[in-house]
Formats: structure tokens, C-alpha cells, sequence
């Protein structure tokens, strides 16, 4: 992001996406919310995939756990308070994140993508076959959470526009804080680690902690996303850990751009507009989804953005 | 790269994200314009249309039609206009699925659906916009229990109201011992309760509860261990293909007539062609059964098998009496959507139904007659009324109920 | 528990285990030979189910539909290989992941429109109907044992190809080094397309011969994909003697733990989480052999 033109292509973007509950429906309204929160979600795993090389199948886990601890946080009629479950639900993410990155982060290359897959779904059994959490059926969160400081009331989650702009203020916020801390010099270790971590390692850096660190403040950053689903919908099933999810959410970051932050954005952007657009064309819109997975895949090393650019961002020159 | 190529980049990513934006919010206005006003009385339906409970939601809609067509093809003096979601008895969908009907497609009334998980997300759009439900099947007991409202309604059965019947009904015999099995989910969870409850209170004991996860059908594990405990009866609840499966395997484990098999109707409605000998003999309770031999009954499967050239089933006549019941209702207010009025109706009616005669409980459930049925040679035949005008599961987790 | 009861879980556990192994052995042998994640291979388990029930209704016989279906499936094999597989040799995996998804999606929807979205059941051949009476109460259905022998009998013929024949030669030289084997004039890519086809043909076999005891459903391709991976960490990469241990393994877990009753400190823990006792295993390996029982050093 250098340079006044950026900024500013950057804070038009936004204003945008500021005025669009003025314009459109409900209905797109609560589409685009849902976008942002994906978005959230997918720059999440940008910072694992893109930016520390960790191909993580499984960070559905992290998305669902905080979801779950808002369902089991409120209480049955009433309301949480967005205060107290929001961090919660975002330290219960990265409490798990921190456990099952111990044993994830024991290896590496397939034997990581099939692992993080694994615990991922043992996560989700343990929501889905015990009385926990609901079972298969989730639990519904009847009352939104209210944002009540000493009776003043900031916000309503409870009125679409309000849960929109909440939304749009946080994505825009995690997407800084990422900027942010990738350029100071934790970002620069793991992009290290990314290329070689041998090197790292020789050179005198603690690989393993960079790396916890990064699996764990992702998934603290899904926690997020994970937590204002739950809030959007109202309801969290097991299905929040899916790892059909874990991987839509993969491709949303390979078919953006991944190690770009805002490839990843456009992802999930592009991946939820394209699933409402097929789906309005043929039942079987999923074959089309499919197959233009598969071209992307062999034909767009560098997502969609890399269409748009010349030379890619962290991702340039360091594939083969 | 250099500040010009940056440049380029962001004015690139900034046209990408203004178009994505520009189209977006078009798709926003359009449908304003759009919305013409209509005549017709917008019924959503949302219902599986493919997946284990396919064949049920057929079964649904064809009653459904079947009654409004007896009627005119018209509800209170207006055309109806359906729309069609099908749910894959999917609840992570489920709320996407319904809100597409109640905000997209604005229905004045929703009629869904099986699989209780899905209806239960029905249940929670409903209460937030106060769109009228009417459930033709989902059995979820919270339905017309802690989540019932006003505006929502059943024409089927609660979960644990079919279960509870057998369980008297193997008590008062002197049946000591049962197991039970079932798919973990709200409708298996809910069943087995009903029955537990019903053969406790008449002095059984349940000795272990088996589960599988839904829509799993490897039972052979614990069909090895149903023969290890020996009880005197097991209980079970399936649906779909799923009941084919199971009884088909207990069938095979050798299991069939060593050790009684009893089940809410579910497991024997709907299947017996494709289970064949496997379901011989089997008793069920149901509010419904295939030889009633009532004149209204007659009528019903007379027109039913002569229009869609099967014979009915108990989600047949649960789809007819949800027709039956918006027919009721929209003739009490000439055709208008006046929800309190609507409500009323619905509250007060008495359906005529080729399962007998019923009315709503306060929790907005059937209060109905249940049958003790026994498959003879392909057909769930009537043996006698099992419990008569039962109001189960108890009313007091209602707060409009018990208000 | 008593012995006969043990006994017939013990067979139960077995016979799931075996068929496991068929589908995660064509996995891991796809992994350890050509270095490629192939997260579409649960489809071909699918596939192949949903063939065994089209077949057997169209043919009238589930023998010949058997041949039938596992013929179509190494053609399937070969094509696919051909068209797509082979550009991800040496690709980074997370390509390979990409687009194995992108395929599983491809799959699951050319079912929907060719077979539809609906549960169906195979009859069981009538050759193998019989049920053997085992315990007073209990009788063990033939066509399980029929399975177990099955596989069996597939994982010695693998074994023999693979330890005794020249092809299996190739392929063990083709896994250690390729450019040597490619140097010395042996086709490579003959190699790699035949392995590939087999891996198919294995994972649709397995789906073919279970679905009278599975039914035929949409989820099944990715029910069995997310065990084969843990068969194929627990027994670790590219070995085929791992899968086959690792696959018993998780049968007995799989099977025992949802049967018997376990309680920790008044909580339940079987047969309750028996869904995740499988996961737990693998944790465990990890913690002691992250590269898996039978698997190379990371």
C-alpha cells in the first residue's frame, strides 16, 4: 500500500461499500455482510497459506469453535453481551488453535494438509455426536447479542444495517492490522520461513513459535469471522467445521491471490457471487464451480489478481 | 515493484471491486421495480426434494394439492402461486433456504418441511418475522414446545407423541426389557424419549440406549450388540431409506423373530414395497394406518391413488390436512392475509382428516387418535386405537399453553 | 461383553478395517509413487457404489455388473490421468489440492445429474444371501465374510505385484528416484498412468463390493476420504504395509468404541465420542511417530 493513490483507491473502496445499505435491499445487504465475513475469514488463511507457506485444511475448526462459543454463551431467550462473548469466542479459537497447532506443526508438507483435515473433523464430531453442543441439529441463538456499555447502546445487531456497517468497520480493520503486522519483523520471519525454513532456523530463529504464532493469531482471526456468522445467522451447527468448508474457504484464497490479503478479499467476494449467479442458472451449478476450480488451478498460478497485476506481491519469484 | 506498476495495480483492483460493487447494488434495486402486485396467495414451500427424504416431501406436496384442488384449486376465493425450495434435509442451509422465500420471495405462509433440524430453523425465521408456518411432518417436540408462537402451526405429529403409545402399549403386555436405537438427532432423540417415558411409567426398563449418527446405516455393530443384551423388545426410530436398511439388516442378523422389533409408524410408512418380507409382522404406533376403513379415509386414498397412481401414505394425509387447515383458515377471512385472524382459525379448527378427526392443542399440535398397526403382506393394518385423543408431549414447555 | 459377542465385533471390525484398506492403499499408493494428493479419491468410492447399483439394475447380474463397473473405472483412470493428473507432478501440493477439489465438485454433481440425489439400496447377490447362525441369537451375513475375503485376497495380489514382478520393480524405482528410472528407458509416465488407474479401480472396487451393506448415498465419497487420510497418516505415506495395518487399526477403534461404554470421572466417554476415537489415535501417533507407523523419516 505505498503511495497517496492507493490510500485513496483504497478509502473510495470503502465509502463505497459504506453507502451501499442506502441503495440496495435487504436481502443484498445481508449477502454482502455475509461476503465481508467470508472475506475476514479467507484473509485469515491468507496469513497460514500465503505468507507462512502452511497449508491448513482444516481452519473451518477455529471459524466453528468461536461460533459454538456464542451459542453456548447465551443464554437460551436472552442476549450475550457482545463485550464479553466476542473475546471469548475469539480466545476460545485461538486456544484451539494453540493445542492442535502443537501437534499439527510436528509436520509438515501432505502429511500437514492431511492433519490439520483430521483434527478439524475431530473437532466437528465432537460437536456433532455429543450432547455438548446440540448434536447435529446446532443450536439456535435466538437474541443477538447486545453492545450495552453502562446503558449506552452503540449499535444494534438486531437491525441488518447496523450488523452491516459493524461488519464492514471490522473487515477493514482486520485487513490494516494484518498490513500491519506483516510488515514489521514477525511478518518478514514467517515470509522468511515460507522460502526456507532451514535458513530460518540457521540463522538463529525459533521456526516452530513463528509459525505457532501465526496458526494461532489466524485462528483467532477466523474466530471472528466465526462469531459474527453466528450473529448473522442465528444458528450454529457442526457444519461450521466442516471441512467442505475448510475448503471453499482454501480456494477462496488460491482463486484471489493468495499472499495478497486483498486477493483473498476479492476470493471470497468472487466465490459467493459466482455461487449465487450459477445457482440461479442451472441446479448443477456446482459442476460449473467445479470445473472452473479445476482451470484455475491449472492455468491461474496466481489467482485472479495475478490477472490484474504484473509482478504478484510476497508470491513473486519465490514459486517455482 | 515499482510505484507506477503499484499504481496500476490498485487502480485495477479498485475498478474490479467498483464494478463488483456497481452490479451489486443494481441487483439491489431491480427487484423493487420488479415486484408487480400479484392476486395470488404465495405459498413457500420448502421441503426435500432429493436425498433420504426425498419420496416423503413428494408425498407432502401431492396431498397438499390434492386438498386445494378439491377445493377449486383456489383458497379463500384466490389462486395460490407456490414456491419451491428444496431443503436436501439439510439444517446448514436451512436458514439461507428460508429466508430466501420469506425475503426474496415474500410468501405469505411457509409449509415445511421433514427433517426436524431444517424445520427448526423454519421455526426461528418464522418467530423473527412473524411469517405464518404450518409443519406437515417435522415432529421436532421444541416446535409446539419452549419455541412455540402464534403464528406457527403442525398438522402432523410431535416426535415424542408417536413414540409414548408404544411404550404403553408394550407395558400394559408385560413386556419387561427393551434397547433402544435410533439416529441421534432431535426426531430419533424425541421418539425414544415418548417411548421411554410411556414404558417406564407402565413398570419397563429400558437397558440401553444405542445411537448412530444421522443418516448413517452401518448397524451392524450395534445389531451385534442388541443380540448381546437379549432384551425382550427393541425399540427403534428410522425413516426413508434408512428404515429399509435397518429392517433388512435386522432381518439378516438373524435377528427377525428372536427378538421382537417395534418402532413409532415411521419405520413401516412408505417402505414396505422395498423392504418386503423384512417388515412382516412388525407393530408400529401412528396416528395413521393403511386400512382405517373409515368413509373419509375411503374417499381420500380413492382420489389420492387415482391422481398420482400410488397409494398414500401417513405424509400424504399430513400434506392433505395442511391444505385442509389453509383452506379452513383463508375461507374465515375471504382470502386475506390478516394474520390475527388467520391465527384464530387455525387455533379453532377441527379437521375432518382421513386419519380421523383432530384439533389443535394450545401448543398448536394435533391432539389426535394413535393406532397400533401391524404390517400384514405389504400394508400397515390397522389392529386398534392405542391411545385415544392423546395431547403429548405434556403442554407446560409451551409458554402460550400453559399461559 | 462375552466371548461370542467379541467374537462377531472382532469380525466386524475386521471386515470394515479390510475395506478401508481398499480404498486408502490406492491413496497412499498415489502419494508414495507420484508424489500427488488426490483429495477427489473418495469420488471414485462414490462412483463406484453408485455404478454397482446402476449396473446391477440395468445388467441383472452384480458379478457382471462388478466387471463392468471396475473396467469403467480404470478407463476413468487412464483418461483422467492423462488430461489433468499428470500436469500436477510437480506442482506444489497446494495445486493438487485445488484442483482434486475442484474435481470432487465435478463428481459430485456429473452423479447428481447422471444417478440423481437419492439413497439407494443394492440387493446383495443372491449367491451370497445366506446369514451363518453364530450365537443363539445371532447370525453373521456371508456376504460380509465374502468382503473380507475380498480384500484380503486383493491386498496379497498387490503385495506379489508390487515385491515380485517387474512392474512392481519399476514402480518401487520409479517412487525413490524417477529421472534414474526415466534415464535407464523405462516409460515413467506409462508407470504413472497405469498406478494412477489402479489407485481408481481400487477405491471404486471398494465402493462397489460395499454398497449392499453401505447403501448408495451422496455423502459417501467424502465420509470415506477424510479416513483414508488418517489410514494413510496413521500408517504413514506411501506405504502400503501401513494402510493395511492403520486400517485394522481404526476398524477395531471405530467399531469397539461404539459399543462399549467408557466413563472418565462420571462423564461418558464411549460410547459418546466414538465419532472422534479415530482422530484421537492419530493424534497419538502423531505425537509418537510423526511420519506414521510405517512411514519415512519427515
Amino acid at each position: 500500500m505505498t503511495g497517496r493513490v492507493g490510500l485513496v483507491a483504497a478509502v473510495v473502496a470503502v465509502l463505497a461499500l459504506a453507502a451501499l445499505p442506502m441503495v440496495a435491499e435487504k436481502f443484498y445487504v445481508q449477502l454482502v455482510t455475509k461476503i465481508l465475513i467470508m472475506a475476514i475469514f479467507a484473509m485469515s488463511l491468507d496469513l497460514l497459506i500465503g505468507y507462512t507457506g502452511l497449508v491448513s485444511f482444516g481452519h473451518a475448526a477455529f471459524y466453528g469453535i468461536a461460533g459454538y462459543a456464542l451459542a453456548l454463551l447465551s443464554p437460551q431467550y436472552e442476549a450475550a453481551s457482545v463485550w464479553t462473548s466476542l473475546p471469548l469466542a475469539i480466545g476460545a479459537a485461538a486456544l484451539a488453535a494453540l493445542v492442535i497447532g502443537l501437534f499439527v506443526l510436528r509436520t509438515s508438507g501432505i502429511y500437514f494438509i492431511m492433519v490439520t483435515l483430521a483434527f478439524a473433523q475431530m473437532a466437528y464430531f465432537v460437536f456433532h455426536d455429543t450432547k455438548l453442543a446440540g448434536g447435529s441439529d446446532g443450536i439456535y441463538i435466538y437474541v443477538r447479542p447486545v453492545a450495552e456499555i453502562f446503558g449506552w447502546k452503540p449499535f444494534d445487531l438486531e437491525n441488518f444495517g447496523h450488523l452491516y456497517y459493524v461488519v464492514l468497520a471490522l473487515a477493514v480493520g482486520v485487513f490494516v492490522l494484518l498490513r500491519v503486522v506483516l510488515a514489521s519483523l514477525f511478518g518478514r520471519v514467517i515470509a522468511g520461513i515460507r522460502v526456507n525454513e532451514h535458513r530460518m532456523r540457521s540463522l538463529g530463529y525459533p521456526t516452530f513459535r513463528y509459525k505457532l504464532a501465526a496458526f494461532v493469531f489466524a485462528g483467532a482471526l477466523a474466530g471472528l469471522a466465526g462469531w459474527l456468522s453466528a450473529v448473522q445467522f442465528g444458528v450454529v451447527n457442526p457444519d461450521f467445521l466442516a471441512w467442505h468448508l475448510s475448503g471453499s474457504v482454501m480456494m477462496m484464497v488460491i482463486l484471489g491471490g493468495m499472499g495478497t490479503l486483498v486477493g483473498p478479499a476479492i476470493g471470497a467476494a468472487a466465490m459467493m457471487l459466482a455461487e449465487l449467479w450459477l445457482q440461479g442458472l442451472t441446479k448443477h451449478w456446482q459442476l460449473l464451480m467445479g470445473g472452473f476450480i479445476v482451470l484455475v488451478a491449472l492455468l491461474l498460478p496466481r489467482g485472479l489478481l495475478g490477472l490484474l497485476t504484473t509482478r504478484g506481491g510476497p508470491t513473486d519469484s519465490t514459486r517455482g | 515493484m515499482n510505484d507506477n506498476q503499484e499504481l496500476n495495480a490498485r487502480r485495477r483492483t479498485l475498478l474490479k471491486q467498483g464494478a463488483a460493487l456497481g452490479g451489486v447494488a443494481a441487483l439491489g434495486v431491480l427487484p423493487a421495480f420488479a415486484r408487480a402486485q400479484s392476486d395470488k396467495i404465495r405459498i413457500g414451500l420448502m421441503l426435500p426434494y432429493t436425498g433420504t427424504y426425498a419420496q416423503l416431501g413428494v408425498a407432502i406436496e401431492n396431498g397438499l394439492r390434492l386438498a386445494i384442488d378439491e377445493n377449486g384449486g383456489k383458497i379463500g376465493g384466490r389462486e395460490v402461486e407456490f414456491f419451491k425450495v428444496d431443503d436436501e434435509s439439510d439444517p446448514a442451509k436451512a436458514t439461507d433456504n428460508v429466508n430466501r422465500l420469506v425475503t426474496r420471495d415474500k410468501v405469505d405462509v411457509l409449509v415445511g418441511t421433514v427433517h426436524s433440524g431444517v424445520a427448526l430453523a423454519m421455526v426461528r425465521v418464522a418467530k423473527e418475522t412473524g411469517t405464518l408456518l404450518v409443519i406437515p411432518n417435522a415432529g421436532a417436540d421444541a416446535a409446539t414446545g419452549p419455541l412455540c408462537a402464534p403464528n406457527i402451526f403442525r398438522t402432523s405429529f410431535a416426535n415424542s407423541q408417536t413414540g409414548y403409545p408404544m411404550g404403553k402399549v408394550l407395558a400394559d403386555r408385560g413386556v419387561k426389557t427393551a434397547v433402544t436405537l435410533s439416529w441421534k438427532y432431535a426426531a430419533g432423540e424425541e421418539s425414544v424419549a415418548g417411548f421411554k417415558d410411556g414404558f417406564s411409567r407402565g413398570g419397563g426398563k429400558v437397558l440401553k440406549e444405542l445411537w448412530l449418527p444421522f443418516p448413517n446405516v452401518e448397524f451392524q455393530p450395534l445389531l451385534t450388540e442388541i443380540a448381546s443384551l437379549k432384551p425382550d423388545a427393541v425399540y427403534t426410530f428410522f425413516a426413508g431409506a434408512g428404515a429399509v436398511k435397518f429392517l433388512k439388516d435386522y432381518q439378516a442378523a438373524g435377528l427377525k423373530g428372536k427378538i421382537p422389533l417395534y418402532g413409532s409408524g415411521f419405520l413401516t410408512d412408505g417402505v414396505l414395497e422395498a423392504a418386503g418380507d423384512a417388515a412382516e409382522g412388525v407393530e408400529t404406533t401412528l396416528h395413521y394406518a393403511d386400512s382405517l376403513e373409515t368413509p373419509r379415509d375411503k374417499t381420500f386414498r380413492l382420489a389420492y391413488a387415482k391422481r398420482f397412481k400410488t397409494q398414500p401414505d401417513v405424509y400424504a394425509v399430513q400434506g392433505y390436512d395442511t391444505g385442509l387447515l389453509l383452506v379452513l383458515a383463508f375461507s374465515k377471512t375471504k382470502g386475506a392475509v390478516d394474520k390475527p385472524a388467520l391465527i384464530k382459525a387455525m387455533e379453532g379448527a377441527v379437521i375432518d382428516s382421513p386419519r380421523g378427526q383432530w384439533r389443535m392443542s394450545k401448543a398448536h399440535n394435533p391432539v389426535q387418535d394413535l393406532y397400533l398397526r401391524k404390517v400384514v403382506g405389504q400394508q400397515n393394518r390397522f389392529v386398534n386405537v392405542a391411545v385415544k385423543g392423546l395431547d403429548y408431549p405434556p403442554a407446560d414447555r409451551c409458554k402460550m399453553a400453559s399461559s | 461383553m462375552d466371548l461370542g459377542t467379541f467374537f462377531v465385533q472382532l469380525l466386524n471390525s475386521v471386515q470394515y478395517g479390510l475395506l478401508l484398506f481398499l480404498v486408502a492403499s490406492g491413496l497412499t499408493l498415489i502419494f508414495g509413487i507420484m508424489g500427488v494428493i488426490n483429495i477427489a479419491h473418495g469420488s471414485f468410492y462414490m462412483i463406484g457404489a453408485y455404478l454397482a447399483w446402476s449396473l446391477s439394475g440395468a445388467v441383472g447380474n452384480f458379478w457382471l455388473a462388478l466387471v463392468v463397473g471396475v473396467a469403467l473405472s480404470v478407463a476413468l483412470g487412464l483418461v483422467l490421468e492423462w488430461l489433468l493428473i499428470n500436469k500436477l507432478y510437480d506442482r506444489d501440493h497446494l495445486y493438487q489440492v485445488l484442483l482434486t477439489y475442484g474435481l470432487i465438485l465435478v463428481f459430485e454433481e456429473l452423479r447428481a445429474v447422471i444417478w440423481g440425489n437419492d439413497v439407494h439400496a443394492v440387493p446383495v447377490p443372491a449367491l451370497l444371501k445366506a446369514s451363518i447362525p453364530l450365537t443363539e441369537n445371532l447370525s453373521y451375513p456371508v456376504y460380509r465374510l465374502f468382503i473380507s475375503a475380498v480384500c484380503l485376497a486383493l491386498a496379497g495380489l498387490m503385495y506379489w505385484v508390487i515385491q515380485k514382478t517387474r512392474l512392481g520393480m519399476m514402480i518401487r524405482a520409479g517412487a525413490s528416484n524417477r529421472e534414474m528410472v526415466q534415464s535407464l528407458g523405462i516409460n515413467i509416465g506409462f508407470v504413472y498412468r497405469v498406478v494412477f488407474a489402479v489407485g481408481v479401480a481400487l477405491a471404486a472396487f471398494a465402493g462397489m463390493i460395499a454398497a449392499p451393506v453401505s447403501s448408495v448415498f451422496p455423502g459417501m465419497g467424502g465420509q470415506v476420504l477424510i479416513i483414508c487420510f488418517v489410514v494413510v497418516v496413521i500408517g504413514g505415506v506411501g506405504s502400503v504395509k501401513g494402510a493395511l495395518v492403520a486400517a485394522i487399526l481404526i476398524g477395531l477403534i471405530d467399531t469397539f468404541g461404539k459399543v462399549i461404554e467408557v466413563q472418565i470421572g462420571g462423564f461418558s466417554v464411549l460410547p459418546e465420542l466414538s465419532g472422534m476415537s479415530v482422530y484421537l489415535l492419530m493424534a497419538v501417533v502423531l505425537l509418537w511417530r510423526p511420519q506414521g507407523i510405517f512411514g519415512k523419516r519427515l
